[in-house]
């Protein structure tokens, strides 16, 4: 089975949530269980896993706050580019 | 799996030693002692491409690949540390740009950055925030098409010559980065003298004074845009200064090794007594493992690993802990003369002190290490 992209997203951040259930709406950053590194290993994860660059406009937290924001994110950058 | 550097990385740093010798290590005392870097020296690492190390070809810089990155602030950390203080932050704000920057800011400021024509500055700290770096109290209130900046930043590194300042301040209540050049009314620096360590690199207090900058010098977004912006660069200054302290650790294991087979004392050289030579063995064992986790956290980051944060982390606490203890050991070594102007390990100490707080201190890497690790 090809792996999708909440499944990607969600193997890469069963290494910062390991006693949580993370569901698809929660809110990493009000959780408390990451730091401000977690930010940073995020965006890098992202671009090389789905291979884009995010940019400048990109930067805003609502599109990296959930697993559901990041799905908006990685299909709408990744759909740019097939297009 | 092999642990070696490329022949083309060996040439590399075979060529920043030679540049090194000749034009930092004979001046570095000199630098120490008038608290200055001439304009000599900014000429000559510009000349060399060393400002636009990390840049790519294509805007003046040199495109260096991490690790070779890391050579240069190892050798350059090797000779003095003031002069590689300059080249890390310049480095910091050339690579925020570079990754988070707009295409007009990328097409604007890069060429100057890379061929050196504009020196940066990182300007985060503040005479209240160090370490608690979210609650910088400087702010940007939204005016005319821009922001009016009003705060006071402290201890930034070549602030008395920057022409170019990254500075943080809190917009909205959100943490936000702008770009302000030197000419922008409402900016003014201080110079800042007498400190313990890196006494070169030509620190400053920048006063902003309702300084107004156009909207198009907001670095990133707001909130969010902060948090990659200020920690991208921040990954990339703790990352030299890393390899500036495996600079250090060398330069103390060869002031070491020259005084201890040198001079004589109860009849026989320094190094043929047993407790020198375990400061010696000390020297050496810290040096390589501070040089092997440098070698990883660039390799890391090179591949763009989600790992590379986390080793940038344990490379800086390392590298810094062990350079102050080799810096130690090596004014213990030579005695009287190791507190003398005449030999560089005082000068070493000073600076691998300065180490242990810049880039995050100590303590902040030990709580990150282990918040990472859980």
């Amino acid at each position: 089975m090809i792996p999708t992209t909440r499944m990607r997203l969600r193997q890469f951040l069963s290494r910062y949530f390991t006693n949580h259930d993370l569901k698809d709406e929660d809110d990493f950053f009000a959780l408390g269980y990451v730091n401000s590194l977690f930010a940073m290993q995020l965006v890098l994860f992202v671009e090389q896993e789905f291979q884009f660059t995010i940019e400048d406009q990109d930067l805003d937290l609502d599109n990296f706050r959930s697993i559901n924001a990041l799905v908006k994110l990685i299909e709408r950058k990744t759909a740019y580019a097939v297009s | 799996m092999r642990i070696q550097l490329t022949a083309r990385q060996k040439r590399d740093q075979a060529a920043f030693r030679a540049f090194v010798e000749a034009e930092i290590v004979p001046y570095a005392a000199q630098f120490d002692q008038e608290e200055r870097l001439p304009a000599e020296i900014i000429g000559k690492l510009t000349a060399a491409g060393y400002l636009g190390a990390l840049l790519p070809e294509t805007v003046g810089g040199l495109g260096m690949e991490m690790i070779t990155f890391g050579l240069l602030h190892e050798e350059v950390g090797r000779g003095c540390s003031s002069v590689r203080s300059l080249l890390t932050v310049h480095s910091m704000v050339a690579y925020a740009i570079l990754r988070w920057g707009s295409r007009e800011q990328k097409a604007c400021w890069l060429p100057k950055l890379g061929r050196g024509e504009v020196i940066a500055a990182f300007g985060l700290s503040e005479p209240a925030v160090g370490s608690d770096a979210k609650s910088i109290q400087t702010t940007a209130v939204q005016q005319d098409d821009g922001y009016v900046l009003t705060g006071q930043k402290r201890w930034i590194t070549g602030g008395q010559i920057a022409g170019l300042f990254l500075i943080f301040a809190q917009c909205a209540g959100k943490a936000t980065a702008f770009l302000v050049e030197r000419e922008r009314q409402g900016l003014r620096t201080e110079p800042i003298r007498g400190l313990l360590g890196t006494r070169g690199s030509m620190l400053a207090e920048v006063h902003l004074d309702h300084c107004w900058v156009p909207a198009g010098n907001r670095l990133g977004g707001v909130g969010f845009g902060f948090t990659a912006v200020a920690l991208s660069a921040l990954d990339v200054g703790r990352y030299s200064v890393a390899c500036g302290c495996v600079g250090i650790g060398r330069a103390c294991l060869e002031a070491s090794l020259q005084y201890s087979n040198q001079r004589q004392q109860f009849g026989v050289y320094l190094k043929d007594h047993q407790l020198i030579q375990q400061m010696i063995t000390n020297m050496i064992t810290n040096v390589r493992a501070a040089t092997l986790l440098c070698y990883e956290a660039g390799y890391l980051k090179e591949t763009n690993s989600s790992r590379a944060a986390q080793a940038v982390l344990v490379a800086k606490y390392f590298a810094s802990t062990m350079a102050t203890q080799a810096a130690n050991d090596a004014v213990q070594i030579h005695g009287a003369n190791g507190c003398s102007r005449e030999y560089p390990v005082q000068r070493y100490l000073r600076d691998a002190k300065i180490m242990e707080i810049i880039e995050g201190s100590t303590q902040i890497q030990q709580l990150l290490i282990a918040g990472g690790a859980y």
